[in-house]
């Protein structure tokens, strides 16, 4: 098990640092320079700025520097090119545990209901309740985040104009109430996968002799079904939630743009369309660790709580 | 002594009953028993005549801008008044009467008759009062409600500065709905909180050389006749384009990368997959190993890095790059499951035969092995292109992919969510669109899988 964790470690840092090149070269095809952008600077600022990035050297020592900067335990994302005097790491640091709480919501949000509704399904197999959660599996399959976004701000405006007065925020950050529409659209459409999922793993254990033996000891069915049933059909949802956080992620960058949630992906996206090399290295490299951390995490996890995995 | 005759033999039951089936006609079948896929194929059918001959039936042109109908829900053609070029407003002064008050007063009439000049178009309306004793000018307002107090005079469109200037035109982007016109007498500065107030609904009204330039008339027609304006039954967007023209434009874009890209991505993972798992060994090991970095990189930041990488910034439109990206980023998943696929039929018993009979390895893997990976091909590309769409849709929503003026239902929904409140019809027909789209690919990969798995087959 420890030798597994390490080896996924390994591979995990030979990832990001595939990322961070990646990005490094994808930065340097960029036609022009930082430093071209909007204002003329005179030569002097230009030659203090190009030593204070290593921009007057060869590209192959810009690349070390660049790696050099980003170690632990202190990386150094350099500064913003837009926002005067902001640092990438500040930037991060600010916005990121909005980000991550928005996810976390999400994922607990939509793990829950996966879990629940495909259940749900399984009980009720081809009945009127499989069919309706069914239907609302394939929408929320189907319908991209951003209209869920659209349409979930459509509903609170709706509702708060019934009610009177703003129960629930339609935009912005900052109470719990804010957290709970945006963290539901965001968890939406993991939601569905997760249940459908959740729903052909419940049928598949069905069939398993444990269970038939279960129930030939006369043991109570709703004894089996938590016991027995739910939790050996959780394992295989359990895997799929390492890559369903990358796409939380992602999808939270729309979220937090619609509604108007000061978190990295927004400036993210911020910094994209302003060109804003540094934060758009910084951040890519930063998601990419993070993403890889969690996925590794997700199946070193697995292996604790499914004994099979630790015996191959 | 026995007789052994041979048993006659039946020959009824060694003759097969029903004609045999290749693999494809047997899926076929089953395909066309599954409802939902078979009604998803004809969506997607729809759609491709949507795009590819919905453009030559429907001769709009998606950029033209339709500023008397801007932002219009879906309708019915409109009716508009011709008109003659715009003449200039004379100010209406009356000489005998005093531009400036003598003495200040504490208060002052309301305007009394006021009333239109003309008939109120959109072009204009114009209004006149009579002259009010002891004003210094007046304030005039406009609102779309009536008002219901001195503070509820709504938008201020200007002030006349003389007790003697009677009259006003408003021209302020007017549309054909009600307005509640109000004016304030004034000492010069300051208002009298007296005020008489207008209903008037102008009528849609449109220049006699525009509706010529815009083909909507002859040129018999003359000022005062009334036409038909030009027909969006899907409405207009912000900038008084027609929805069903940009609907159709913006469906090339989606379905060009939701096409194309999983097609590309797909055949460039059955070479690298077919590679690495027929061959095997460390060229296999070393080739997935590297499958799987891919597969590790976070793929929407990938997605608009590779496009900055390419030199397209944004605001500007990048189909080909976000293409290539597609491809670049999404190659390992099928490389994966078709090496797995290789490996399993590259232990099979005809595979074996072939070899053994001389079939050289090209021979081996075009003729055995890659139509025997096919079904799970085609149920890969199925899922791949809502993916790809989704994806398009989600880089032009954050403005990364394609951008205006040229159309994708993923830019279309970014300018729609802004004026959802108001018009929602800009936001509904595009994500509907998207999301029926993204639907019928899915039940119908999901109707071909059943179809194609073999273990389902064997079940039965």
């Amino acid at each position: 098990m420890l030798i597994y964790t390490l080896k996924r470690l390994v591979a995990g840092i030979i990832t990001v640092w595939f990322i961070a090149t990646a990005t490094f070269i994808a930065m340097h095809q960029v036609p022009g320079d930082p430093l071209m952008n909007d204002k003329a600077v005179s030569d002097e600022i230009r030659q203090n700025l190009e030593q204070r990035y290593g921009l007057d050297k060869p590209v192959s020592q810009q690349y070390l520097i660049f790696l050099r900067n980003m170690l632990p335990p202190d990386p150094d994302f350099g500064i913003s090119f837009t926002q005067q005097n902001r640092r990438v790491n500040d930037i991060i640091k600010d916005h990121f545990p909005v980000s991550a709480i928005l996810g976390l919501l999400a994922i607990t949000f939509a793990t829950l209901g996966g879990i629940l509704f495909g259940a749900l399904t399984a009980i009720y197999r081809n009945r009127l309740p499989d069919f309706i959660i069914m239907f609302l599996v394939i929408l929320g399959i189907s319908v991209p985040s951003f209209v869920f976004a659209a349409l979930g701000q459509l509903l609170l405006v709706n509702v708060n104009a019934l009610i009177g007065y703003s129960l629930i925020p339609v935009a912005g950050w900052g109470t719990v109430m804010h957290m709970l529409m945006p963290s539901l659209v965001l968890g939406l459409g993991t939601m569905a996968l997760l249940t459908r999922l959740m729903r052909s793993s419940m049928l598949e254990v069905v069939n398993e002799d444990y269970i038939k033996t279960a129930r030939a000891k006369g043991l109570s069915p709703i004894r089996i079904f938590f016991k027995h049933q739910l939790r050996n059909a959780i394992l295989p949802v359990i895997t799929i939630l390492g890559p369903q956080i990358a796409a939380i992620t992602t999808g939270g960058f729309v979220v937090e743009y619609v509604f108007a949630i000061p978190g990295l992906g927004r400036y993210f996206i911020q910094a994209v369309q302003q060109l804003d090399y540094t934060v758009i290295m910084g951040t890519t490299v930063f998601y990419g660790a993070f993403l890889v951390l969690m996925v590794i995490t997700v199946d070193v996890l697995y292996g604790f709580i499914d004994p099979r995995v630790r015996l191959q | 002594m026995i007789d052994f005759s041979p048993a006659e033999k039946s020959v009824a039951t060694e003759q097969i009953t029903r004609p045999s089936l290749s693999y494809w006609q047997d899926a076929w079948q089953r395909l066309k028993k599954n409802t939902r896929a078979i009604i998803s194929l004809y969506i997607i059918v729809f759609l491709a005549f949507f795009t590819i001959l919905g453009p030559f039936v429907w001769q709009v042109d998606p950029a033209l801008q339709d500023l008397n109908q801007v932002s219009q829900a879906p309708a019915l053609p409109k009716q508009a008044l011709l008109s003659g070029a715009y003449e200039q407003w004379q100010r209406i002064v009356i000489q005998d009467f005093p531009a400036e008050p003598d003495a200040y007063r504490e208060q002052v009439d309301a305007p009394e008759s006021l009333r239109l000049i003309d008939i109120a178009t959109t072009q204009g309306i114009r209004l006149a009062w009579n002259p009010v004793e002891g004003a210094g000018g007046y304030n005039i307002y406009r609102n779309e409600r009536y008002p219901e107090g001195f503070n509820d005079l709504g938008l201020p469109l200007g002030s006349t500065y003389a007790g003697n200037e009677i009259g006003y035109e408003d021209r302020l982007s007017l549309e054909p709905f009600t307005y509640y016109y109000s004016v304030v007498p004034t000492d010069g500065f300051d208002e009298y909180e007296v005020y008489s107030v207008l209903t008037v609904t102008p009528q849609l009204t449109i220049t006699i050389d525009e509706a010529k330039a815009r083909n909507l008339v002859s040129d018999t027609a003359t000022p005062g006749d009334v036409v038909f304006l030009e027909f969006h039954p899907l409405g207009t967007d912000y900038l008084g384009r027609d929805m069903l023209a940009r609907l159709m434009e913006g469906a090339r874009v989606s379905l060009f990368i939701g096409i194309f890209a999983p097609f590309f991505f797909v055949l460039f993972g059955i070479a690298y997959g077919g590679f690495a798992g027929y061959f095997g060994g460390r060229l296999d090991a070393v080739l997935m190993r590297f499958a799987d970095f891919v597969v590790a990189l976070p793929f929407l930041l990938f997605m608009i890095l590779f496009k900055i990488a390419f030199g397209v910034g944004p605001g500007e439109s990048g189909i080909i790059p976000m293409l290539i990206a597609l491809v670049l980023l999404s190659w390992p998943a099928t490389a994966r499951l078709v090496r797995g696929q290789v490996l399993q039929i590259r232990e099979q018993g005809y595979i074996e035969a072939a070899r053994l009979l001389g079939g050289r390895d090209y021979y081996l893997i075009f003729r055995h092995i890659i139509p025997n990976t096919m079904g799970v091909i085609l149920v890969t590309l199925t899922f791949a292109v809502p993916a790809a769409i989704f994806t398009e849709a989600f880089l032009s929503f954050i403005g990364m992919g394609v951008v205006p003026p040229t159309p994708s239902w993923g830019s279309m929904c970014n300018e729609g969510v802004k004026t959802m409140l108001s018009h929602p019809h800009e936001l509904i027909f595009p994500a509907v669109l998207i999301s029926i789209t993204v639907l019928a690919f899915n039940l119908l990969g999901d109707g071909l899988t059943e179809a194609l798995d073999s273990r389902l087959r064997s079940r039965e």
